[in-house]
C-alpha cells in the first residue's frame, strides 16, 4: 500500500501548508506585539510589553471594548433566541410558505456585507436610530441570527422524532417539553450557537463602521489606529481580539464534538 | 367478563385524502392483552396513537372507562407509550427518565426516587440506576422505557413494536418478561406488532388489520386455525387456499369443485352458501398427512416436491400440483426423516373435511 501512504502524507503537507498560510500573518502579528521595534523588521529587536501598556492606558480602547463585549453579548443571546425559536418552528409545524420562510431566515448572510452595511446605515439614519450601540446590536443580530438558525436547526435534525411526543405522553404539555426536552437536547447546540454569533459580532467591522458613530466598536477602533500611523499597538489589539474570538470558537467546537461522540458511543 | 376499558366507536381517522382507520369498532377489557397485528401501512400504529392522544379520530368517538377522549391532550391522558424508537432522553440518565413522569405530575423528588429505583429494581436494573442511556445495552434500554411507562401506575400500558430492534433470543426473554408483567399487574396491555409469533405468544386477543379495517378479532387459536378471510389466511400461519364452485352442500358440510378436483369442506358454524356460487376454503400446512401411494378416497392433491425449508424440528415442504399451485406441508423433521422423500416422485397430500376451514368467497 505504498502509493496510499504517499498520498496520505501528501495531504497531511497539504494541510499544513494551508494552515501555514492561515495563520502566519497572525503569528507574525502576535509576534511582533512583543517586538520593541515601531516597524515590523527582522531581525526582531527586544521583548516588550509596551505596546499592550499603550493599549491598556489608552481610554478609548477601553471604551470600545465596552461596546464590542456588551454588543456581541447582547447579539448572541438576542440571535441565539432567534435562532432557536424559528428553528423550532420550522421543525415542529408545517405550514404552506415554509419554503419562503426558510429563504427569507437565511438570506442575510447571501447579502454583500458593505450592502447591507449601506442599507442599514441609510435605515436607521431615517428612523432616528443611527450611531447607537443600540443600532449595532440589531445589524450585527440580523446578520448572524441565521447562522445561529442553522447550527440548531441541524440538531434538531438529529432528534428522534417520538421524543418530544415522548414527553407529552408522559404528561408533560407542550411548554414543559420544550423546556424539559427539546432545550436540553438543542443544548450543546445552543452554546455553540451562542459562542459563534458573539465571536462573530466580535470581529465585525464593516457595518460597525458605517453605524457605529461615536460607539465605536473594538475593529473600528484597529482600523482608526492603522489609517493614523503604522503602531505596534494594532498588534496587540488585534492579539487580544483574535485570543478572544478563537476561544470562542473552540468552546463552540468543542461543544458540539464532545455532543457527536457520545451519540457515535450510543449507536456503535 | 370484565368491563370496557378502551371503546372504539366508528372511528375513522384520515390523512388528507388518505384513510388510516376506517370505521374501527372494538373493546378493549380491563386486564387484558391485546395485540393489533397487521402489515406496515395496515393502520395500527394509528390506531395506538389515538389511544395515546397524539392523533385525533376524524369521525367517531374513542371512550376511555365511558369517558369520550377526543379532545383530551395526549398530556392529560394515562395511558404511557413503550416507543419503537424507544424514546428515552439522552441528556437524563436511567432513574431520571424514570422519573420524568412522576415530576410532570407534580410527585415530590424523594418519592419520585423511590418510585423510579422501585421499578428498576423490579425490571432487574437497579445497578445501572446512575448510568447514562447512551452506556445501556439494547435489552437494559428496553427495560428503562418499560418502567418510565409503568412508573405512575396506569391503568393501560401502550406498546408500539417494542422489541424490534433487538435480536431473537432477547426477544423471546423480553416477551415472557412482559407476560409476566401484565399477569402480576393486572392492567391492560395494547401491544402493535407486525410479527405473528410476538402477537400469538403474548396476546388473549389479537384485532388484526389490514387497510385500515380489521379484518379479524379473536383468540390467537381462533385467528390461526379458523381464519375468517383470505386476508387473514394468507397473513396469519401457513395456510393452503383453494377456491372453487359449490357443487353441492349436505348438513354441516359443502362440496367445492376447484381445478384440482372436488373437495369436501366442513362448514363449522358458517351459513350454508348456495349451489353455484363461489367459495373458498382453508387447509393448515400442518394438518395434512404425507403419502406416497394414493388414498382410497377423501380429499387429496397429487403433487410433486419442490422444496423443503428446514427450520428446527419442523419442517416446511413446497410442493406444486397438477394445476401449477404451490401447496405447502409442515411436517415433523423426525416423520420426515421416516419418508424417503426424494425418491418418491409423486407425494399425496391428503385430510379430513373437518381438518379444512371454509371462508366463503372472498
Amino acid at each position: 500500500m505504498k502509493p496510499d501512504r504517499l498520498l496520505k502524507w501528501f495531504l497531511y503537507g497539504y494541510l499544513g501548508l494551508v494552515f501555514v498560510f492561515i495563520f502566519s500573518p497572525i503569528l507574525f502579528s502576535i509576534i511582533f506585539s512583543f517586538n520593541s521595534d515601531r516597524f515590523p523588521t527582522i531581525p526582531l529587536g527586544g521583548f516588550t510589553l509596551k505596546w499592550y501598556e499603550t493599549i491598556w492606558q489608552d481610554p478609548d480602547v477601553w471604551e470600545a471594548a465596552r461596546t464590542s463585549l456588551l454588543v456581541s453579548f447582547s447579539v448572541a443571546t438576542i440571535a441565539t433566541f432567534l435562532g432557536f425559536t424559528t428553528a423550532y418552528t420550522d421543525y415542529r409545524y408545517r405550514f404552506k410558505l415554509k419554503p419562503l420562510y426558510l429563504a427569507l431566515i437565511l438570506l442575510p448572510p447571501t447579502i454583500p456585507l458593505i450592502i447591507m452595511a449601506l442599507a442599514m446605515l441609510a435605515w436607521f439614519a431615517k428612523i432616528g436610530l443611527s450611531g447607537q450601540v443600540f443600532s449595532i446590536i440589531i445589524a450585527h443580530t440580523v446578520l448572524t441570527a441565521p447562522f445561529a438558525m442553522a447550527i440548531i436547526r441541524l440538531r434538531l435534525s438529529q432528534m428522534d422524532e417520538s421524543l418530544e411526543a415522548a414527553a407529552w405522553n408522559l404528561g408533560a404539555n407542550q411548554w414543559r417539553a420544550l423546556r424539559r426536552v427539546i432545550i436540553p437536547f438543542c443544548r450543546p447546540a445552543i452554546i455553540s450557537s451562542f459562542c459563534l454569533t458573539a465571536a462573530v459580532s466580535f470581529d465585525e467591522f464593516a457595518i460597525a463602521w458605517f453605524i457605529s458613530g461615536l460607539n465605536k466598536t473594538i475593529p473600528v477602533v484597529i482600523l482608526e489606529i492603522v489609517t493614523g500611523n503604522i503602531d505596534p499597538q494594532v498588534n496587540a489589539i488585534g492579539s487580544f481580539v483574535f485570543l478572544t474570538s478563537m476561544t470562542l470558537v473552540i468552546i463552540a467546537q468543542v461543544v458540539l464534538m464532545t455532543k457527536n461522540k457520545t451519540e457515535k458511543e450510543k449507536h456503535g | 367478563m370484565a368491563d370496557a376499558l378502551v371503546e372504539f366507536d366508528s372511528v375513522v381517522k384520515k390523512f388528507g385524502d388518505f384513510t388510516a382507520v376506517e370505521r374501527m369498532n372494538f373493546t378493549i377489557d380491563e386486564g387484558e392483552f391485546v395485540a393489533i397485528m397487521g402489515p406496515s401501512g395496515c393502520g395500527k400504529t394509528t390506531t395506538l396513537r389515538m389511544l395515546a392522544g397524539l392523533e385525533q379520530p376524524s369521525k367517531g368517538e374513542v371512550r376511555m372507562q365511558g369517558r369520550v377522549m377526543n379532545a383530551v391532550p395526549a398530556h392529560e391522558r394515562d395511558t404511557p407509550l413503550v416507543w419503537q424508537s424507544l424514546a428515552l432522553f439522552p441528556f437524563l440518565n436511567a432513574r431520571e427518565n424514570v422519573e420524568f413522569g412522576l415530576q410532570m405530575r407534580g410527585v415530590d423528588a424523594a418519592t419520585r426516587r423511590k418510585k423510579a429505583l422501585d421499578w428498576l429494581d423490579r425490571l432487574e436494573i437497579g445497578e445501572f440506576a446512575e448510568r447514562d442511556i447512551s452506556s445501556l445495552s439494547g435489552g437494559q434500554k428496553q427495560r428503562v422505557a418499560l418502567a418510565r411507562s409503568l412508573v405512575t401506575e396506569p391503568k393501560i400500558l401502550l406498546l408500539d413494536e417494542p422489541l424490534s430492534a433487538l435480536d431473537a433470543n432477547l426477544v423471546i426473554r423480553m416477551q415472557s418478561m412482559l407476560t409476566r408483567l401484565q399477569r402480576e399487574l393486572g392492567i391492560t396491555f395494547v401491544y402493535v406488532t407486525h410479527s405473528q409469533s410476538e402477537a400469538f405468544a403474548m396476546a388473549d386477543r389479537v384485532v388484526i388489520m389490514s387497510r385500515g379495517r380489521i379484518a379479524q378479532i379473536g383468540t390467537p387459536k381462533d385467528i390461526y386455525r379458523a381464519p375468517d378471510n383470505r386476508f387473514v389466511a394468507e397473513f396469519v400461519g401457513r395456510n393452503n387456499i383453494i377456491s372453487g364452485k359449490i357443487k353441492s352442500s349436505s348438513g354441516k358440510s359443502v362440496l367445492i369443485n376447484g381445478s384440482l378436483g372436488d373437495f369436501k369442506v366442513s362448514l363449522g358454524g358458517r351459513a350454508k352458501p348456495s349451489p353455484g356460487s363461489e367459495g373458498s376454503f382453508v387447509i393448515a400446512a400442518d394438518l395434512v398427512r404425507l403419502s406416497s401411494k394414493k388414498p382410497r378416497a377423501g380429499n387429496q392433491i397429487e403433487c410433486s416436491l419442490i422444496s423443503e425449508e428446514f427450520i428446527g424440528s419442523v419442517v416446511t415442504l413446497f410442493l406444486e400440483a397438477r394445476d401449477g399451485s404451490e401447496f405447502k406441508v409442515q411436517i415433523q423433521e423426525r416423520e420426515l426423516a421416516d419418508m424417503d422423500l426424494k425418491h418418491m416422485g409423486k407425494v399425496f397430500v391428503s385430510w379430513d373435511p373437518e381438518r379444512a376451514h371454509y371462508i366463503g368467497a372472498d
